[in-house]
């Protein structure tokens, strides 16, 4: 072994000093993430015993859990317990009136009206007439239980926070022990490193010190050089390189206009994911023009009334922690601002403005696509193209959209014959032309080039 | 050659030495560019910032950020309703009945309207009394896109509100000096009649004027006579076995028009029988040029042929006619009397003598045809009236005038007494669509809706009613004449109300919405017709006995594109070539060839292939109408000239629309024939004219054509022969799958798509050319793109003269000529037997030629040229027949153009949408709203034709699919078959057995065009067969 004088190397330092750094930088991330965490978790458990001493009053009068499930199937259709809806907030209810007299309205409305009780037709004069169902079924002890539910207090928005902290705290324990091997085997590495150093130094001080000398590498020519000489070498090179410039060039033309992934931010944050998942509402349920129409059809703002006349806001657990409750309801007010519509006295005020709503899914001009032919014809789910459209908090395009795609698609998917007397015939005779049980939509005549473009 | 000719740009150069003509010989930019004063000025130069370095980088850089923005697509937005209508489905057209009337065209319709727009025209299926559907009708859509639309009320030029037009306008009536006028065009609307008889005994003192822009007066004025009603008579066509016409263009605007349908329905021979058809006329008409016999005579003549009509059938003496004519009439009689009640005669000269003759003449026919019970209304005009009124405004005894519906400043022959008079009224209220030259002069101006904007009530005859309903909200700040009026009067209805009012019992067992629904009902006006004024003092009767003397016979006519000219401004009509002259953007005077040579009057083709024509002015006493284009017409009655009227409108119309000359001051007291003056202009017109060549040259292969004795008696093979090739020395027909070199794919399953193309029933109105427009999007190039044959029609009328006196001889003509002749040739025999004699000789029309329309769109060959010779594929066939072309994949080599035995291609030379050298209707946010959503626009440098409207045969399949239910006959329709009411287009599937178009394929009248070309096209044609069997 022959001993070597050192030298100093600005390659080997780099490393070194990467390496370090990474190391710091992982301690210190672990160590804020414990100290947000315990501060999160002490906040979580403030707000649980404020929630727990104002709800005690409430406990009082019943079963708020039974209550809950009542109030949902039987009164939420009208009343909101903390705002005004097509009936009265209830909460407070027992502060405005007598229980007796919350018992004979609740099991029949109309009767206590009828009777001339003041109280009763006040109530009635107030809220425009609009009557009340009777509910026979419920006991008092049911009512009870939805009065019990109603008058809790109204739940802070804490819970989003909770939620989010109780999540964050999850995630933290999973990243200390990751971080924890990493720290180790990085500070292994460093420790290999310094060694190596230390011994390639020791080596060289051994070297200069028995006078050996290190022999000069012999001067050779430079790589480059003898790889220009080289005529084949260049010319399999150059060959390589253009293909290789040619592959990514064509790969970066042929996405021009492929707008796959295309998310833009819309006007007004409506949430699919929301609408189509959580809540599963048909899809032709808005778009209805989809079944009869080449259009699917944004929905007009009176089909978003429909529902929201009487939603003003989200459910608590709806939130997501990237999206609160207070960043949703302040959507749903974009939606009234844009129908004209007041919560408070639940009227129109005739100002409309409509949304300019950005569209996804752009088809070129000489393109031609009917959405009737595939839902309704094909009964194609919406899903097949516009992708998981129920998890989408904010839509994207799915497909590349792309003649190829669509070719794809018609040479592969069979039509739908049942029960449609149009197909009867021409199917019966083309599947025996080509010898198959079934047809796809290319073999119809799906890829006929004027099917599309007229 | 050398010319002596001197040509010359302008006066100043006829003299010999003008500097300013030498300036200009020398230098064509006569202004020197200051190039040293730049340059010199070093100074200057170099305390410029920007150096040449800097330059490029400005330029580098722009242009990589311009080529990297093409990259990223653009933002699109979207914007639903916020409360959709529940009838709208976006993408889901609605169909609305609803009835033009703008005092010329009267007809109900139905529209199409998508998303809320209406978009196309079309026919009412179920109007029984035919108003004409007549290529104006159907472009009329784009008129309500005009930009050139009045979109508010003004006063003096000044945009108010209504409330304050109101006041204005109330409180000049109610203090009007003198008697207040309503001048009006024919509303033909029982509630308007009501409300104008409000509005009388509201303001008193109130006269209303009716006035037709193209009178009827004398036809009017003799049935009133003989009935003592102010209307026309009603003819039902359907019945027609014989009908003799007298300057009656009875298949164009002739007393309202809308009676061509019916006719053509019995041109189609039927169990050995057709109708006939005899015409004596002086311009050539679509009438004319559909007749089975035409007789070309001068209008004063067509008098003398009336009297002796007359004569020979209801007795009296016959005037003297020339031998020949009178050998004309005597058949025409004796037809005449052979079919008896199913014979009709129809009169179309300015003369109520024989108007009235007509009349007699169909009385003791005891026709069927004509039907006096259930007259017409729908022209109600009183030209005596009109002249009244413009004496009295002269004279100052009118307080105040309102115009509606009219432009009588332009319109009026002796317009210049109506502009003195206008100036000595104090109101002058014009009621008004768009800006005209009457509503430039009129004080106030209340902007009108167009008619799809309107509601209103029609009475077409005394039994006829149509509705009329708006299809779209008004687009401007508008209100309809009828609404002002209730206003006015006190009325707090709207006047959609007051049609309901005036009906309300008056439907019988129909009730509003179902009437509304079909938009047509049959009922007895609740509302007494006008009572017309007794005979004033200065009633004009008409008379043509006047004409003797020298000069020409002036016959005045609408032509089918532009009609009165209330549509000037719209680019399809101006584009729509004539049918007969072929010429577009203009109109001319009509000569007979001789007449053109005795004076020396020319039309020639230049090397571009455009049609260049002398100017003359024409003169009818003091006035003189300067610079008329002449244009040679085959056919022409000698010693007659022609000039439509409609052309020459200059305000409210856009500057490339304001073509021709403007004909009414010729239309002296109402009277459509002028002995009038002509002599030769200085200076050369150029023509927009789409067919270069003019004869048929005997090509049978082009048209086929019999006579229905040859048609009933002999065998198929004789007058429709089969073009036949040699194969082992056999003869066998092209049709037969042996003799081809393709090999056929199969069609039997599916649809198959044929269209029938009947050319006895087509009459050449061209409804279907302008439905094609509006359908498929197809731009408008212009006048000087169209003279360069880049006209963008996917269908074209093809108009052949025979240059025989029929076409069959033609071609023995041209089946006799016997070798080439060439010797003969160039020492000038132009009457050899060579061919090249004969071509020369076949190249020049008859005097009186034969005439045939054949509507030419892609023939859809199932072996198609066009498609094999596309390196790009961009054009391929469909199972289906139909012969695609993907805009999209064109890269428009125009190989395939070449290659169409047919000609049909039409190359997209420019980009005719939204781009300021092409400044029509693509080229206005207002004017795209016409455009079908349904149909690319196409973009430069790509290839287009007809696709057989692929989009409608798609969407009917769509709609059987979507219901699960087979296709029944007739379901399919392109938009020329549906536009043809005539039945002369019939679209279908042949592969269903039960369908018409099968039954037609399998016609013995079928051939297709050019077929030893062997394409095999999907497109085929009926024979045309004359009836020129004399009794």
């Amino acid at each position: 072994m022959k001993k070597v004088i050192f030298r100093h190397s600005i390659s080997r330092q780099l490393l070194l000093s990467v390496a370090f750094l990474f190391t710091f930088s992982l301690f210190a991330h672990a160590q804020d993430q414990t100290a947000q965490d315990t501060t999160a978790q002490a906040e979580s458990g403030q707000a649980a015993e404020t929630d727990a001493g104002a709800g005690a009053a409430a406990a009082s009068l019943g079963d708020a859990a039974a209550g809950k499930e009542l109030f949902n199937s039987l009164c939420a259709a009208c009343h909101k317990p903390y705002s005004n809806s097509i009936g009265p907030a209830l909460s407070g209810a027992t502060d405005r009136h007598e229980m007796e007299w919350l018992y004979d309205w609740i099991q029949n409305s109309a009767a206590l009206i009828a009777s001339g009780d003041a109280e009763a037709n006040e109530v009635y004069n107030e809220w425009n007439q609009t009557a009340m169902p009777a509910f026979p079924q419920l006991t008092e002890s049911d009512i009870d239980n939805i009065l019990a539910y109603v008058e809790q207090p109204k739940p802070e928005p804490t819970a989003a926070t909770t939620g989010a902290a109780q999540s964050g705290e999850g995630e933290g324990s999973g990243g200390v022990s990751v971080n924890i091997i990493l720290g180790i085997l990085a500070f292994v590495l460093v420790l290999l490193l310094v060694v190596l150093f230390l011994v390639n130094k020791t080596l060289r001080n051994f070297a200069s010190a028995s006078g050996i000398a290190i022999p000069e590498k012999p001067k050779t020519k430079p790589l480059y050089q003898s790889f220009v000489e080289n005529q084949f070498l260049l010319v399999v090179t150059s060959i390589f390189v253009l293909l290789t410039v040619g592959y990514f060039s064509y790969g970066f033309l042929m996405q021009i206009g492929v707008d796959q992934g295309y998310q833009p931010i819309q006007p007004i944050h409506y949430s699919h994911r929301i609408h189509a998942g959580d809540n599963q509402i048909e899809c032709k349920y808005c778009h209805s023009s989809a079944r009869v129409s080449k259009h699917s059809g944004i929905p007009s703002l009176n089909v978003c009334m429909n529902c929201h006349k009487a939603i003003a806001e989200v459910s608590p657990e709806t939130a997501t922690e990237e999206y609160s409750k207070e960043f949703y309801d302040k959507e749903i007010a974009k939606l009234y601002d844009a129908t004209g519509w007041d919560p408070a006295s639940r009227t129109y005020s005739g100002e409309e403005k409509p949304v300019k709503w950005v569209r996804i899914h752009n088809l070129p001009d000489f393109a031609y696509f009917n959405h009737s032919q595939h839902v309704s014809v094909a009964g194609i789910e919406c899903q097949k193209c516009h992708g998981p459209i129920e998890e989408m908090e904010i839509v994207y395009q799915n497909a590349p959209l792309t003649m190829g795609w669509c070719v794809n698609c018609h040479r592969e998917t069979n039509i739908r014959i049942e029960g449609n007397e149009y197909y009867e015939k021409i199917h019966e005779e083309l599947s025996k032309k080509y010898g198959v049980e079934e047809l796809t939509a290319a073999q119809m005549g799906g890829l006929e080039c004027g099917k599309c473009h007229y | 050659m050398s010319s002596n000719k001197k040509y010359w740009k302008s006066v100043e150069e006829l003299e010999d030495k003008s500097s300013v003509v030498e300036t200009l010989q020398q230098k064509e930019f006569a202004e020197e560019i200051p190039i040293e004063d730049f340059l010199g000025d070093k100074d200057n130069l170099a305390d410029s910032k920007t150096s040449r370095r800097d330059f490029l980088k400005y330029v580098g850089f722009s242009t990589a950020a311009a080529s990297l923005a093409a990259c990223e697509g653009p933002v699109v937005k979207s914007i639903p309703y916020v409360v959709q209508p529940d009838r709208i489905v976006p993408g889901v057209a609605n169909y609305y009945a609803t009835t033009i009337a703008d005092g010329f065209d009267f007809a109900s319709v139905l529209v199409k309207t998508r998303e809320g727009r209406p978009v196309k025209i079309e026919n009412n299926d179920l109007s029984k009394f035919k108003g004409g559907v007549n290529a104006r009708v159907h472009a009329s859509v784009l008129s309500l896109y005009d930009t050139k639309r009045v979109k508010r009320p003004m006063i003096e030029g000044r945009n108010v509100s209504w409330e304050e037009f109101d006041r204005q306008v109330v409180s000049e009536l109610e203090n009007a000096n003198g008697e207040i006028v309503l001048l009006t065009q024919t509303f033909a609307s029982p509630s308007t009649t009501k409300l104008i008889q409000e509005f009388s005994s509201k303001f008193g003192n109130v006269r209303h004027v009716v006035y037709d822009t193209i009178s009827e007066d004398p036809a009017l004025n003799a049935f009133q006579s003989k009935y003592g009603r102010r209307a026309l008579p009603h003819y039902d066509f359907s019945k027609v076995e014989t009908v003799v016409g007298v300057g009656a263009d009875f298949l164009g605007d002739w007393q309202g028009g809308g009676f061509d349908a019916a006719f053509a329905k019995t041109r189609i021979p039927e169990n050995g029988k057709m109708s006939r058809h005899i015409q004596f006329e002086s311009n050539m008409s679509l009438t004319g040029a559909n007749a089975d016999k035409r007789v070309p005579v001068k209008p004063s003549e067509q008098k003398a042929v009336m009297a002796a009509l007359k004569g020979y059938i209801a007795g009296g003496s016959t005037s003297a006619l020339s031998e020949k004519l009178d050998d004309a009439v005597v058949k025409a009689a004796r037809q005449l009397r052979k079919a008896g009640s199913a014979a009709v005669v129809v009169c179309g000269i300015p003369d109520e003598e024989a108007q009235a003759w007509a009349l007699e003449i169909n009385e003791a026919l005891g026709s069927r045809v004509m039907d006096t019970s259930n007259a017409r209304v729908t022209r109600q005009g009183n030209a005596s009236e009109v002249a009244q009124l413009v004496k009295d405004m002269n004279n100052g005894s009118i307080g105040a005038l309102m115009i509606a519906g009219l432009n009588p400043v332009h319109t009026l022959p002796n317009s210049k007494d109506f502009v003195e008079g206008l100036k000595k009224v104090k109101t002058v209220v014009d009621f008004t669509t768009r800006t005209d030259e009457t509503s430039q002069l009129s004080k106030y101006v209340a902007a009108t809706p167009h008619y799809l904007e309107s509601w209103g009530d029609i009475q077409y005859s005394e039994k006829a009613f149509s509705l009329m309903q708006p299809t779209i909200r008004p687009l401007f700040d508008t209100r309809q004449f009828q609404d002002t009026l209730l206003k006015w009067t006190g009325n707090d209805k709207s006047y959609y109300e007051y049609i309901q009012e005036t009906w309300s019992g008056g439907l019988g067992d129909r009730n509003w919405s179902e009437v509304l629904h079909d938009g047509v009902f049959e009922a007895s006006s609740p509302v007494a017709l006008p009572a017309s004024a007794g005979s004033s003092a200065s009633a004009i009767s008409y008379s043509i006995d006047d004409l003797d003397g020298e000069g020409f016979e002036l016959s005045l006519y609408t032509n089918t594109a532009i009609g009165d000219g209330q549509q000037a401004n719209n680019p399809w009509l101006q584009e729509m070539p004539d049918p007969l002259t072929r010429a577009s953007w203009d109109n001319y005077i009509t000569m007979s060839k001789a007449d053109a040579e005795a004076m020396g009057v020319m039309n020639e083709h230049v090397a571009n292939g455009g049609l260049n024509g002398s100017y003359v002015n024409v003169s009818v006493g003091d006035t003189v109408v300067q610079n008329v284009p002449v244009y040679i017409m085959p056919g022409q009655a000698k010693g007659s000239v022609g000039l439509a009227l409609g052309y020459g409108r200059k305000a409210g119309v856009q500057e490339e629309m304001q073509t021709g000359v403007n004909a009414y001051p010729l239309y002296n007291d109402f009277r459509s024939v002028q002995k009038v003056k002509i002599e030769k202009a200085p200076g050369v017109h150029e023509f927009a004219c789409v067919q270069l060549h003019n004869t048929l040259m005997g090509r049978g292969d082009i048209i086929k054509e019999t006579t229905l004795e040859i048609f009933n008696t002999k065998d198929a093979h004789v007058w429709n022969r089969v073009p036949e090739v040699s194969l082992d020395h056999q003869e066998t027909p092209v049709t037969s799958p042996e003799v081809d070199i393709w090999e056929s794919f199969d069609r039997s399953t599916g649809p198959h798509f044929n269209l029938s193309i009947d050319l006895n029933a087509c009459t050449g109105c061209g409804a279907c050319v302008i439905a094609c427009h509006s359908e498929n999007n197809v731009p408008v190039v212009g006048k000087e793109e169209v003279r360069k044959s880049r006209d963008m029609h996917w269908l074209r009328i093809d108009r052949y003269f025979s240059s025989e006196d029929n076409f069959t001889e033609d071609i023995e003509e041209k089946e006799d000529a016997s070798g080439l002749g060439f010797g003969d040739y160039i020492f000038g025999d132009r009457e050899g037997e060579g061919s090249l004699s004969t071509f020369d000789r076949l190249e020049s029309t008859a005097d009186n030629p034969q005439v045939v329309f054949q509507p030419v769109m892609c023939q859809h060959c199932n072996h198609a040229p066009c498609e094999t010779v596309c390196p790009v594929a961009a054009t391929s066939h469909g199972r289906q027949g139909q012969n695609q072309m993907i805009y999209n994949r064109c890269v428009g080599t125009r190989y395939c153009a070449n290659n169409c035995p047919y000609k049909v291609r039409r190359f997209n030379w420019f980009n005719y949408a939204q781009n300021d050298e092409f400044d029509y209707h693509l080229n206005n946010d207002l004017g795209r709203m016409v455009l079908n959503p349904d149909v690319t626009v196409r973009s430069r440098g790509v290839m287009e034709k007809c696709s057989m409207c692929i989009q409608k045969t798609q969407k009917t399949i769509l709609d059987a699919k979507r219901e699960g239910r087979t296709i029944e006959d007739g379901e399919f329709q392109t938009a020329c078959s549906a536009a043809c009411d005539k039945g002369a287009m019939v679209f279908g599937d042949v592969n269903n057995k039960d369908s018409k178009v099968l039954e037609k394929k399998n016609d013995d009248r079928m051939y297709h065009l050019l077929e030893y070309v062997g394409t095999k096209p999907n497109v085929m044609y009926q024979t045309k067969v004359r009836n020129t069997t004399e009794a």
